[in-house]
C-alpha cells in the first residue's frame, strides 16, 4: 500500500508513529494487541473502529498517557510520551463540555503557557502568537468572547487553535466532528485540510464518521478484532472490511462522477441516474453516519479521479474538492433539511 | 422582642477588640476564598467544597470532645476528606447518591460526638453556623499564615492549575502533573474552609467561598481579575455583615450571607440582560 503516497519525487520523510507489536490492557482486559502500523508523515489519518475498540486509548497509548502492555510505540522518533511537546491535542471535550468563563484568547494563551510553573507575565509576542492562531481557524472575531459563550463549533476551534499555538508536527483530535452541525464540520474539515496543505502537519482523526473526513484522508488506522493496522484510503474503503469493522452490513459505492458511497446495503435502491438525496433515506441507526455528504463530484462531472485516487497525491488536493466547496453544493444543502 | 431593631451604640461596639477580630477575620477569609472560589467553580467542584465542610463538622464537634482546638479536628476531617475525594477521581464528586449519603453520615457522627460531652453541645451551633465574634489573636496568626502559604503555592502552581482546571486531558498531554496538582487544590480547599468555618459556618459556607466567586465570574472574565473581584465581594459580605449586624442586631453570618447571596442575584440579573 506504501505505493500510494510520496508519488511526488520527493526524499521519504521518517514515519511519524510506528508500532511494532503494540498492545494495551486496562486491567485484566485487552482493550488492542498485536498493533503493527506505520503513519507516514504528511499524512491525513482516521482512527476507526467501532464503540469500545479503544479508538480513544489509541491516542491516549500515542501521547504515552497510558502504558504499552507490551510492544513498541515510536512517535516523532521517540518513545510515546517524549515528545509531546511537538503534538497538538484535541479532545472531544470542548464541543459540548466546557462551562468556563475564560476566553478563547486565554484558553489559546494556556496552550503556550500553561505548562509553565512560576510566575509568568504573558508576553506580546505570546499574544501575537495566540492570536495569529485564532486567525488560522478564523475565530479572530470571537477572542474575547467566553468560551461558554460560543457555539460547540467555535469551541472546536478555539480548541484547534490552543493545540496549534505551540507549532505542532502532529496534530491529534479526538472525534473532532461529533456533536456538530454540518456547516461546522465543514469548517472543522477544512481547517484540517488547510494545515496539512500549507504547514504539512501530519494529522490523526478518531472518527466514527469517515465519509466527511474522506477527501482528505490518506490512510486510516482500523481497529478491527482488537487489533489496529494501517490501511490506505482505498484499502478501507473495501465493503467487506467496513461490513466486518463496524458489525453490520456496510456497500461501497463508486459513482460515475468518481464519488465513493460507504452506504447501509438496504439503501442500494438508488442506480446512477437517480438523485444522490435518495440515498438518505435509510432508518438503520449507528450506520446514519456512515453515509452521504460527499457530493462535491456531483457539481464536478468532469473531473476523472476517484477518491480513492485522490488522497494517493498526499496533502495537494485539488482546491476545487476543498470541504469548504462541499458545503454549498445544492446536494449538500438539500441532506441538510432532512 | 422586636423582630428589627436599631442599636444606637453601634459604633461603640465596632470598635472592641472583638469587633477588631473580626474585621482581620474576614480579610485573611476573603484573601482566601477569593483565589480558591474562583478555581472550584473552574475546576467544577463546588460540590467538593460543599462536601469538605460537611464532612469536617464531625472533626470539630469530636476535637471538642476529646479536647483538642476546633480548628485541628476541622482542618483534619476536611483535609482527609479532600485527599479521600483526590483518590477517588474527579468523577467521585459527580456520584451525587453516594456523596450525598456520606455527607447525611458525616452530618449525623457531628451531632453524635456533640452530644456525647456538653461542651460540644453548646459549641455545636458557632460550627454549624459560626462565630465571628469570638475569634482569637491566636486565631488571627493562623489564617494570616496560611494565607501567606496560600499565596506563595498559587503564584507557583497558577498557570497548571487554570490549564489542568480547562482540560485535564490536554494538560497531562502537555506534561502537567494535573493529579499532584488535584490533591494540591483539594488540601488547601480544605484549608480554605477550615479558615472559614468559624466565620459562617458548615453549613452557610458555601455562600462565602463559592458565591462571590460566581458572581465575580460574571463581571469579568479574566481569572486574574476575577480572583480580585470574587476577594473584594467576599469582604464587602463580611465587613458589611460586621457593621449591619452591630447597627441592627442579628446574628452576623445571616447578614454576610444575605449580603452575598444578594450580590450574586444582582449579577445574575446582569448576566440575564446581557444575554
Amino acid at each position: 500500500m506504501t505505493e500510494h503516497h510520496h508519488t511526488t519525487g520527493t526524499p521519504t520523510p521518517p514515519p511519524c508513529i510506528v508500532a511494532q507489536h503494540a498492545s494495551v490492557k486496562h486491567g485484566n482486559r485487552i482493550i488492542w494487541s498485536q498493533g503493527d502500523f506505520t503513519i507516514p508523515t504528511g499524512s491525513v489519518t482516521a482512527i476507526v473502529g467501532t464503540n469500545g475498540a479503544g479508538k480513544t486509548t489509541m491516542l491516549n497509548a500515542e501521547l504515552g498517557l497510558i502504558p504499552l502492555a507490551s510492544g513498541t510505540l515510536t512517535v516523532l522518533g521517540k518513545p510515546a510520551g517524549e515528545a509531546n511537546a511537538q503534538i497538538g491535542y484535541v479532545p472531544q471535550t470542548y464541543t459540548n463540555e466546557i462551562d468556563s468563563s475564560l476566553t478563547a484568547l486565554q484558553s489559546v494563551l494556556l496552550g503556550l503557557t500553561g505548562y509553565r510553573f512560576g510566575f509568568h507575565p504573558i508576553s506580546r509576542k505570546q499574544r501575537a502568537k495566540a492570536m495569529e492562531a485564532l486567525e488560522y481557524v478564523d475565530i479572530a472575531d470571537h477572542a474575547n468572547q467566553r468560551l461558554s459563550q460560543l457555539s460547540g463549533g467555535m469551541r472546536q476551534r478555539v480548541a484547534i487553535a490552543q493545540a496549534l499555538v505551540g507549532s505542532p508536527k502532529l496534530l491529534m483530535l479526538d472525534e473532532p466532528l461529533a456533536n456538530l452541525d454540518l456547516p461546522s464540520q465543514h469548517a472543522t474539515v477544512h481547517i484540517l485540510a488547510k494545515l496539512n496543505r500549507e504547514l504539512g502537519m501530519t494529522i490523526q482523526i478518531v472518527a466514527h464518521d469517515l465519509n466527511m473526513l474522506l477527501p482528505i484522508l490518506t490512510g486510516a488506522v482500523y481497529l478491527l478484532d482488537g487489533h489496529p493496522h494501517y490501511a490506505s484510503v482505498h484499502d478501507v474503503l473495501d465493503a467487506k472490511l467496513l461490513t466486518h469493522l463496524y458489525g453490520t452490513t456496510v456497500q461501497v459505492i463508486q459513482t460515475p462522477q468518481g464519488d465513493m458511497f460507504v452506504t447501509p446495503e438496504t439503501d442500494l435502491h438508488f442506480g446512477a441516474k437517480q438523485p444522490f438525496t435518495d440515498a438518505d433515506t435509510h432508518t438503520v441507526g449507528e450506520i446514519t453516519s456512515l453515509h452521504e455528504h460527499n457530493e462535491t463530484g456531483s457539481s464536478h462531472a468532469n473531473h476523472g479521479t476517484t477518491r480513492a485516487e485522490r488522497p494517493a497525491n498526499g496533502p495537494d488536493n485539488n482546491p476545487d474538492n476543498s470541504p469548504a466547496h462541499d458545503a454549498h453544493t445544492p446536494a449538500a444543502h438539500a441532506q441538510e433539511e432532512q | 422582642m422586636s423582630a428589627f431593631t436599631y442599636d444606637p451604640e453601634w459604633l461603640t461596639t465596632l470598635n472592641a477588640s472583638f469587633m477588631h477580630n473580626a474585621f482581620l477575620a474576614g480579610l485573611c477569609i476573603a484573601l482566601a476564598a477569593g483565589i480558591v472560589g474562583y478555581f472550584t467553580i473552574a475546576r467544577s467542584s463546588t460540590f467538593a467544597s460543599h462536601a469538605l465542610a460537611h464532612i469536617a463538622l464531625p472533626g470539630a464537634t469530636g476535637a471538642v470532645l476529646i479536647g483538642v482546638p476546633v480548628e485541628l479536628g476541622l482542618g483534619v476531617f476536611a483535609l482527609g476528606g479532600a485527599l479521600i475525594i483526590a483518590a477517588l477521581g474527579k468523577k467521585a464528586s459527580q456520584r451525587e447518591i453516594a456523596t450525598g449519603s456520606v455527607l447525611a453520615f458525616a452530618t449525623g457522627l457531628g451531632l453524635y460526638f456533640a452530644r456525647m460531652s456538653s461542651s460540644a453541645s453548646q459549641q455545636l451551633q458557632s460550627i454549624l453556623f459560626g462565630s465571628i465574634l469570638t475569634i482569637t489573636d491566636g486565631q488571627i496568626i493562623s489564617f494570616a499564615v496560611f494565607d501567606v502559604v496560600l499565596f506563595v503555592l498559587m503564584a507557583i502552581i497558577y498557570r497548571p492549575l487554570l490549564f489542568s482546571s480547562l482540560d485535564e486531558q490536554v494538560a497531562r498531554a502537555k506534561g502537567v502533573p494535573t493529579g499532584l496538582l488535584n490533591v494540591l487544590f483539594l488540601a488547601v480547599l480544605a484549608g480554605v474552609i477550615t479558615i472559614a468555618v468559624p466565620a459562617v459556618g458548615t453549613l452557610l459556607i458555601f455562600a462565602l467561598v463559592i458565591t462571590p466567586a460566581a458572581s465575580a465570574n460574571v463581571l469579568t472574565s479574566s481569572p486574574f481579575k476575577a480572583m480580585v473581584v470574587s476577594t473584594i465581594i467576599c469582604l464587602i459580605s463580611i465587613w458589611g455583615g460586621l457593621v449591619l449586624s452591630t447597627m441592627f442586631p442579628a446574628p452576623p453570618s445571616f447578614v454576610i450571607v444575605t449580603i452575598s447571596v444578594a450580590i450574586w442575584g444582582v449579577t445574575k440579573i446582569i448576566e440575564f440582560r446581557r444575554a
